[in-house]
This record gives structure tokens, sequence and C-alpha cells, in this order.
């Protein structure tokens, strides 16, 4: 079986140390992921700005980067529901690649959802004596319905405080392009996110998505507070090496 | 904010919303309170999800056979003895408003809240002819008394706190009134009461049309559409063409969707279902009563299969209340008479010019609360990604973003090109990343780090990271399992016979 890691531009550039912790936990299983180097980017940033011509040049990349694999992962919601909620939409008018998107789209997994429901793993066996709290990116949640995997995964981390986020489900404001074009809207909805972490006094903000996770770091880190923002395969694999 | 929406793009008015301290706070207050509302409300109710799913198959059916029922309603509601009137856009159905106006040399016209008489700007209008229009919803009276036009759906004066009511009051009332609501509303009431009784029309807007039976049905929860409908001799109720369901069975489950999603009611304070003038035995109601059923852009969704489903909205609000955009700017940086979720995607798909309007559909995040919240599942999310498609497709996109995408598509078409890229970004960058942070504001950096910092690339991207750590983990990994091998095997086969289910 030959299960597949799409890493996502923005893990591959900016964030190559999540990629790194999904490969490590997964190999605890025997799970030996593969990387198919053709692979770029699932093509959001040009399909939400309406560029759909575009999207689909990006899009063709992991069509054909994956298209013998039998499972495809991936640390993002955002980027798992572009290819499970537009591609077939994307691709319409183009039988033969409307076929090799449906198939990607059945293959393909965000992170918690292979660890939770193919591979039925709940507790990884991981310490992590720290507050947390935990927000839920829209397009994982809303998109993909993942809600109750990444919390099962968290509860099961020993040592470890899950703090609520207040109004944890309003988007924090990254949306990708929206957060340049509408940079001052964007920056109010950041900026109420970040108020809300901070007052949960946790010491590390976790989630699903490195866009997310970015914008509201960002906002941290502009504020000078000393919060850890992780992806939960990060926090995961950090409890494992701790356990 | 009145007509101007052409004057300005929503960026310089969500400037001034997001400026304006008071709208923020009054905006965040009652909208939280009505999701908080709808949230428990829906939970008690029980079942949410296939209420959800019902009031959508019904909006689905009608909207697919809407000449069938609107031929029902029409049937019906003229057996009753309505005057039944169909108005192609705002221009006829304003002139059909006037022209029964004028035949009852009509002073005043009283209104209780619709949404299509805002779209049709009817007070204007009624202005111009001389005659007073009276708002007599509280809160459509308040931004009336302001010149303004309303900001929410449902809360026509949410961006507007007590003590900026209480000043507008008491200027119409010419003394000081408290901020206190029971005082202020109790001025209001006392005042409209005179309006209701000198007043020759009574406008009303249209919840529901009921196709079996030819009612049309008003929520409400102050009782003036009440006093509207039966006090003066005519009634004329403006109704969009979409407002029809079949029989009072479907009304049922839209009055158990509707006030819910709104204001977490589990019904408003009255429900009225008008099915005619008044007759010989009634008390009271309208000697003469008309229906003026708009069009105005909403026959254009007809047959469109990205945008038919915009047919099924009930105006309950629920998308402006969850949305996180909504919650920092309010209803008048949309620029329309719709705003929110539902405005941003409306407005254009009603007036249809996509150039013009093309900013509005970029005010979102396409976060997806609008859908979530909406009680007829309408994928709004989805639709303002196709507005913006439909932009670019008929060449309205921007140069410098069309410039943009062509070298999007350039880089992520190739992952060779994609890896160079992040080569020359690794090194470029060592003229501003300090300590993994880039803090310059130049550029397309300035919005993103006028409040954020960009983190810089680390020196090696996972590509590059690749074949070092494939060896790593080799060197350490155990074989799998016969449990995880089954269960892998399982959800391929699954997979192969049931496909999988996608949210």
């Amino acid at each position: 079986m030959k299960v597949s890691l799409f890493i996502t531009c923005l893990s591959d550039a900016i964030y190559p140390r999540v990629g790194e912790a999904m490969v490590r936990l997964l190999a605890r299983y025997g799970v030996q992921v593969e990387f198919p180097k053709a692979q770029t980017c699932c093509g959001q940033p040009a399909f939400n700005s309406g560029y759909w011509d575009e999207a689909r040049e990006s899009a063709r990349t992991l069509l054909a980067a994956f298209e013998d694999s039998d499972f495809v992962i991936s640390p993002s919601g955002s980027c798992t529901g572009m290819i499970q909620h537009y591609y077939p939409k994307l691709f319409e008018k183009d039988p033969i690649m409307l076929k090799k998107a449906k198939q990607l789209q059945d293959k393909t997994y965000e992170f918690t959802q292979f660890l939770v429901q193919v591979l039925g793993v709940k507790d990884v066996g991981a310490v992590f004596p720290h507050k947390v709290t935990y927000h839920p990116s829209c397009h994982g949640s809303r998109l993909l319905g993942i809600k109750e995997e990444p919390l099962a995964l968290m509860e099961n981390v020993k040592g470890m405080e899950l703090i609520p986020l207040p109004f944890a489900e309003d988007c924090c404001g990254f949306g990708g392009t929206f957060a340049v074009k509408m940079s001052e809207i964007s920056a109010a909805m950041v900026s109420e996110k970040a108020q809300h972490v901070l007052e949960t006094e946790a010491e590390v903000l976790v989630g699903l998505d490195m866009g997310c996770m970015m914008n509201i770091s960002g906002n941290l880190m502009y504020q000078g507070k000393p919060i850890r923002v992780m992806h939960l395969a990060e926090l995961l694999y950090e409890g494992v090496k701790q356990a | 904010m009145s007509h101007g929406q052409q004057a300005s793009t929503v960026k310089e008015r969500s400037h001034i919303a997001l400026n304006n301290e008071f709208l923020r706070k009054a905006v965040k207050f009652t909208t939280e309170r009505l999701r908080n509302g709808k949230k428990k409300a829906t939970a008690e109710h029980g079942n949410w999800e296939e209420w959800r799913e019902r009031g959508r198959q019904i909006r689905l059916h009608t909207i697919a056979h809407l000449d069938y029922y609107l031929n029902q309603f029409v049937e019906n509601a003229r057996a009753n003895g309505v005057h039944v009137h169909f108005a192609a856009d705002g221009k006829e159905a304003v002139e059909l408003s006037m022209k029964i106006a004028a035949s009852k040399q009509t002073r005043s016209v009283v209104k209780s809240k619709s949404m299509v008489s805002e779209e049709l700007h009817i007070n204007a209008a009624l202005e111009k002819m001389g005659i007073e229009a009276v708002e007599t919803d509280l809160g459509e009276y308040i931004i009336q008394l302001a010149g303004e036009t309303p900001s929410h759906i449902i809360i026509p004066a949410i961006h507007k706190n007590r003590y900026q009511i209480a000043e507008l009051l008491s200027k119409e009332a010419g003394e000081t009134l408290p901020a206190d609501t029971s005082i202020l509303a109790g001025f209001v009431r006392r005042k409209l009461r005179e309006k209701f009784l000198d007043a020759e029309i009574g406008m009303t807007g249209c919840n529901f049309a009921i196709a079996e039976t030819g009612s049309m049905v008003l929520f409400e929860n102050e009782g003036n559409a009440r006093m509207v409908s039966t006090v003066p001799k005519t009634q004329i109720t403006l109704m969009g063409m979409e407002r029809i369901v079949p029989t009072f069975a479907d009304l049922e489950v839209m009055a158990t969707l509707l006030p819910r999603s709104a204001t977490g009611q589990k019904l408003t304070v009255y429900m009225s279902a008008i099915s005619g003038p008044k007759r010989d035995a009634d008390a009271d109601g309208p000697e003469e009563m008309h229906i003026i059923i708009v069009d105005n852009g909403r026959s254009l969704q007809l047959g469109d299969p990205e945008f038919q489903e915009l047919l099924n909205c009930i105006r309950c609000g629920a998308c402006l209340n969850a949305c996180p955009v909504y919650r920092h700017i309010g209803g008048h940086a949309y620029g329309g008479t719709y705003s929110g979720p539902i405005g941003a995607v409306l407005t254009p798909a009603l007036q249809s010019n996509v150039a013009e309007w093309d900013d509005i559909a970029n005010a979102s995040s396409l976060c997806g609360a609008c859908y979530e919240a909406c009680p007829v599942k309408i994928p709004l999310h989805d639709m303002l990604v196709y507005l913006r498609n439909r932009k670019v497709e008929k060449g309205y996109g921007q140069t410098a973003e069309k410039i943009g995408m062509k070298g999007f598509a350039a880089i992520m078409s190739n992952s060779k090109r994609m890896r160079s890229v992040i080569k020359m970004g690794q090194i470029g960058q060592k003229l501003v990343a300090r300590q993994g942070m880039i803090k310059t504001k130049i550029g397309p950096l300035k919005g993103w780090n006028s409040v954020r910092h960009l983190p810089s690339l680390p020196n090696q991207s996972f590509r590059e990271r690749w074949e070092t750590l494939e060896q790593e983990v080799q060197a350490s990994n155990p074989a799998m399992s016969d449990e995880v091998r089954e269960r892998m095997e399982q959800a391929l086969e699954q997979r192969k016979n049931e496909g999988r289910h996608h949210g």
C-alpha cells in the first residue's frame, strides 16, 4: 500500500518541521510514507480569487503526483478541503481529469482523519505537560467536518491541560489572499483571535492548519507575546519523544 | 450611508466602520446575543440538521416549480378578493404602489418592516409625491429618523447603541428622553399610535406566501405589522416572487426554522396569516388589499446552477450573526440593501452587474460560518468564490492580480520551478530576515506586517530535507502491525465498494 505525503506549499517552504513530525509519527505505526516530488500546491490561492485556469495548472501537478497512491495525507484541512470540496467542480468540464480528480478526492485525508478514522489511533502515547488551547480551523471543521478527531487525540495526551478557546469557531482572518486584499478587516479579525488566545493564558496554541497558525502567531509575535504555536502533529510527536 | 454604493469601495467603507468603536461594540454585542440564542434554541429543539434538510428540500422544490406555485398562489389570492400585481423591476413596483396611493388620495402610509421596500427605495418615492411614509418597526423607525438604511436584515439599527437612540428620539420628542429602553419604546408607541390611525394605506412585506390558500404570512415581535394590516383601509403588500411555500404544512417547517435562526425565539410574538381583505363578519382588516409580486433580478437566478439556491433564502439574518467579517464591519460597509454574506452574494446577483460589485465578494475569508448557520443550507461560501470566478471569466480581473496569478500558475505548474523559487526566497530574505522573522512593511508585506511578523523561510524546505529524512526514518521503522494493515486494507475496500462520504 502506497501512502503519500501531500506536504502543502506552506509546510514545504516555511514549516518543514510539521511534515517531519507527521512522517515520524506515522512511521511508529509502520506506515512508510513516501513523498512524490512532482507535487506543488493545491491551487487554492488562485481558485479562491476566481482564477480557475491558473488553479487547474497547479492542481494538475497533484493529480499526476498522486496518481498511483493509495492514501494521500496532508497536514492541512484547508488544502485537503480544496481537493475534496472543489476539485470535482474545477474539472467538471473535462471528463478525463474529472475522473482523476474524483479518485484523488477519495483517497485524500487530513492528518487527524487518517490517524483516527483509518488507523483507529486515538492515543499516540504522548506526554505534554503544558497548558494548551486549540483553534479549530474553518475549512477542516466546516468543509471536512473534522471536529471529533483532534479532540480525541488531544484528550489522550497525558499531562496536558486543554483550555477552551473563547469564540473558537470564529475565523482567525487568514483566508489566504483575503489577508492581503482586505488587510484591514483581516487585521481586526486576527487581533481579536489573538486576544482570545491570550485570555486562556495557555502556553501553547495548537491547530491543524499552518495558514491560520502563521496568521495568529504572526500577530502574537508582533505583540511580543511568547506563546508557542504548533501543529497538532508536532505536539503529538514531541509528546511521544518525551514519553 | 444612503444609496451611494457605487461611490466607494468595500475597503473604504469598512475602513470607516473599523474606526467606529460605537458601531463595533454595538454589532458585536447584538450578534453575539442572537447567535447564542440560536445555538440554545436549536439545541433545545433537537434534530436540527434534519430540520435544516427538510427546510432546504421544501425551498428547493418550491423554487424548482416556482411558476406552478406562483400561479396557484395568484389564483387563490384573487379568489379571496386580493388585487395581485406583477412588477418586473423596482421601477414598476414603485409605479404600481404610487398608482394605488394616488387613487386613494393618500397623505400618509404606515409601513411594517420590509426588506423588499428597502430594495425598491419606496419611502423616497412616496415622499417625492408628498406622501408621508412612516416606518413602524422600532428599529426601522430609528434609522428612518437618522436618515440611514438598515444595517442588518432583521435588526435594522443594530449599529446603534441606546444612547445614540435616545439622542435621536429626544430630537423627535422635543425633550430629553433618558436612555432607558422601556421609556424610549413607550415614546415611540404613543407617537406611532397616532400615525396608525391617520394613515390611509398600510404597507407590509411578506415573509411567506402560501400557494394552497393564497395567504400571506408575517412574522413580527412588536405588533406593528398587525396594526399596519388591520387599521388602514387599504393594504399594499410587497412580496419578493420567491417568498412562496406550497402549503401550511410547509409553513410549519419555516416557522420552526425562521425565528430560531433569527433571534433564538421558538416563535415570534406575532405570526399573522392574512388571506384577503375584510369580510362582512370581520371586526377589522383592510377594505382593499393589494399584493405586488416583485421580480427585480430574482428570475435571473432561475436556471443558474451556481446561484439558484439564493432564492431559497428566508431572510433570517443568521449568516450575518455568524459572520466574523460582519462582526467587525457591520452592514453599511457592504454598501447595498442586503448585508453580510447573503448580501455580498445577493446584491451582485440581483443586479447582475458583476463588474461594478466585484469588491464585496472579496470581503469574506470564506470560512463557511454562513453556510453552517443557514437554516436552509445555502452554500454562500461557494457562491462567493463563483462570483469571483465570474468576474475573472468576464474579463474584469484587476491587471496586477492577473499578472500575479499567471506567475502563480507558472511556478506551481512545475515542482522544479517551485523549488527554485523557494531557494531564491531563502537567499533573498537574508536582507530582511532577523531572528526567524521578517518585519518590513514595504510592498505587498505592508498589510500583513502592520499587525503581524512574517516567519522567515528555514534554510531547508521539506523537499530539500526529504532524502535524509527518509533514510533516517527507514532505519528506525518498525514493521507494520497486522491490525494497522487490516484497517488500511479495510478502508481501501470500503472506498472501492461504497465510495467515501465527503463533508
